[in-house]
């Protein structure tokens, strides 16, 4: 029954790593866009929810609903006044700008708010359980998968279902041609990344509540992010579901034998990926 | 008044000019046909009015309005629509999801969904199929589909035939004064002389970026195209023109 439980806990940790990736694999399928920022931009979010629980005094998910808009507007306008520009200057351009934005968060976040590390207060969401004969759902960790598959499964419906998800498949497939079809390209790009941003923010606040908060958290939260991602398949959401899984399950599982073997094999796992199918479980290189 | 005119057209790529003064008008439901050998600038004249190429000089007007300045996406809007070489569809969209993709500033025209399917047939029974998955021939049904969706004052047709079986081809041919008729202009990219001039009401020739000849296509003398085709020697010089 332990066994069972570990998977269990693993699946949890996989829905908290697809709800971070999410967002960098919508950048990348939509754009071919790698965001190096990504993990620094979800922390901000982070920093942003417990200022605005500091200075209004408010619950956790009061704080989220007013994170949430801002993180999509700051999304949109980064994309608006630099992705944009980075994009049209070549493949290594968006690298290069945003693991200097990145580099710029981290230390911003240190001046503002020191390196110390930082609760984010959820009431009793932290430590609830449930627990049913062997097995343990923590609610925060049940949160966070079925946020996960909400955002997935949502995002999936719009770009499948939606005139504005057809869009974006199109511009995905060929922007130049979407051009000329009268489609406008820049608020497209904007709105993309401002729910990459949205989830990423959302998927970094919850996640700190258990860890807490440091300005040095982005670069990790990207590795992970970056993992779930690449094992997934570019461009496929659900695989980027699929790869979060597989990181989690592996690492939980692992930790039961070894703990400190945990993140080492996860990492074994996301080479074997890369070495035997370089494209990811699920990649088709086509967003949805 | 003419639906389409360019005037003086200066474009390139780089340092590279491949249109010096380009020029030519379509009416309203008129044919014309662009021809002119390899790199004569014959594609670069339909992306530059397409708004896929910005060009350096001249002037694009549709229907009397000046759309030179217009970014490539609200070209399409303003009634300007190209069919790209090589067919161009969206891959990994449904045929039918290709065809709604189009957004026009002109609302709904002479081309609805179910117009569209009768028109083209065979792309209503591949209605639900990935367009990548579909042959030459019926991509290139979807790619004129979709052009006309947009609901275009003026279809830019470049090089429709290219790599189709000729069976294939005979069809795009029989569609054209359908479409003709229900008032689109059409500027003809085809490399098939004789198919050009008999699917055109006019022609122009493009030499090395400029407009060697235009006429008639019922009237032109073959010893005039042939000579505006190939250059004579006294021409233009065979080098490629490089911008000072």
């Amino acid at each position: 029954m332990t066994w069972v439980n570990d998977v269990l806990q693993g699946i949890f940790l996989g829905g908290a790593y697809a709800l971070t990736a999410v967002g960098l694999s919508l950048m990348f399928g939509v754009m071919r866009l790698v965001n190096l920022a990504h993990g620094d931009l979800a922390v901000c979010g982070t920093y942003l929810v417990t200022t605005v629980m500091a200075a209004l005094g408010v619950p956790l998910w009061a704080a989220l609903l007013v994170m949430l808009p801002l993180a999509f507007c700051a999304g949109a306008l980064l994309q608006l006044l630099l992705f944009d520009r980075a994009l049209r200057a070549g493949p290594v351009a968006p690298l290069l700008v945003t693991f200097g934005l990145s580099v710029m968060i981290e230390n911003l976040l240190q001046q503002v708010y020191s390196a110390n590390t930082r609760g984010v207060p959820a009431g009793s969401l932290d430590v609830a359980a449930l627990h049913a004969g062997g097995l343990v759902v923590p609610w925060l960790s049940a949160l966070k998968l079925i946020l996960a598959l909400v955002v997935i499964g949502g995002l999936s419906a719009l770009l499948r279902l939606t005139a504005w998800g057809r869009r974006v498949r199109a511009t995905s497939d060929d922007v130049a041609v979407a051009r000329l079809q009268g489609i406008r390209v820049r608020p497209l790009f904007a709105s993309v990344t401002g729910i990459a941003l949205g989830a990423a923010a959302l998927a970094g606040t919850l996640n700190s509540v258990t860890t807490g908060v440091d300005p040095a958290l982005g670069a990790l939260t990207l590795i992970f992010a970056f993992e779930a991602v690449i094992i997934g398949g570019l461009g496929s959401l659900w695989g980027t579901l699929l790869g979060g899984m597989l990181l989690g399950v592996t690492q939980v599982v692992v930790a039961q034998v070894s703990v400190p073997y945990a993140t080492l094999a996860s990492q074994l796992l996301f080479l074997a990926v890369l070495a035997v199918r370089p494209t990811g479980l699920l990649g088709a290189a086509q967003a949805g | 008044m003419s639906t389409l005119s360019v005037r003086g057209l200066d474009a390139g790529y780089g340092d590279f000019q491949a249109l010096f003064g380009a020029g030519l008008d379509l009416a309203s439901g008129e044919t014309v046909a662009l021809v002119g050998a390899n790199g004569a600038g014959k594609t670069t004249l339909l992306s530059a009015i397409a708004g896929a190429l910005r060009p350096w000089a001249g002037a694009i007007t549709v229907d009397g309005t000046d759309i030179t300045a217009l970014p490539d996406y609200q070209r399409a809007r303003a009634g300007v629509v190209l069919v790209p070489e090589g067919r161009r569809l969206f891959g990994s969209l449904t045929v039918e999801e290709n065809i709604l993709i189009p957004v026009t500033g002109r609302g709904a025209g002479p081309w609805p969904l179910e117009a569209l399917y009768e028109l083209f047939p065979i792309v209503a029974a591949r209605r639900s199929h990935r367009a990548a998955l579909l042959s030459g021939g019926e991509q290139q049904a979807v790619a004129i589909a979709r052009a006309l969706a947009a609901n275009p004052a003026v279809l830019l047709l470049d090089e429709v035939s290219l790599g189709l079986a000729p069976a294939v081809v005979d069809t795009f041919y029989g569609v054209l004064p359908r479409i003709q008729a229900s008032g689109v202009s059409i500027l003809l990219v085809e490399q098939d002389i004789d198919r050009a001039l008999a699917a055109s009401s006019r022609v122009v020739c493009l030499l090395e970026g400029r407009v060697a000849l235009a006429g008639d296509s019922a009237s032109l003398d073959p010893g005039a195209l042939i000579a505006a085709y190939f250059g004579s020697a006294a021409g233009p010089g065979a080098d490629p023109v490089v911008r000072a």
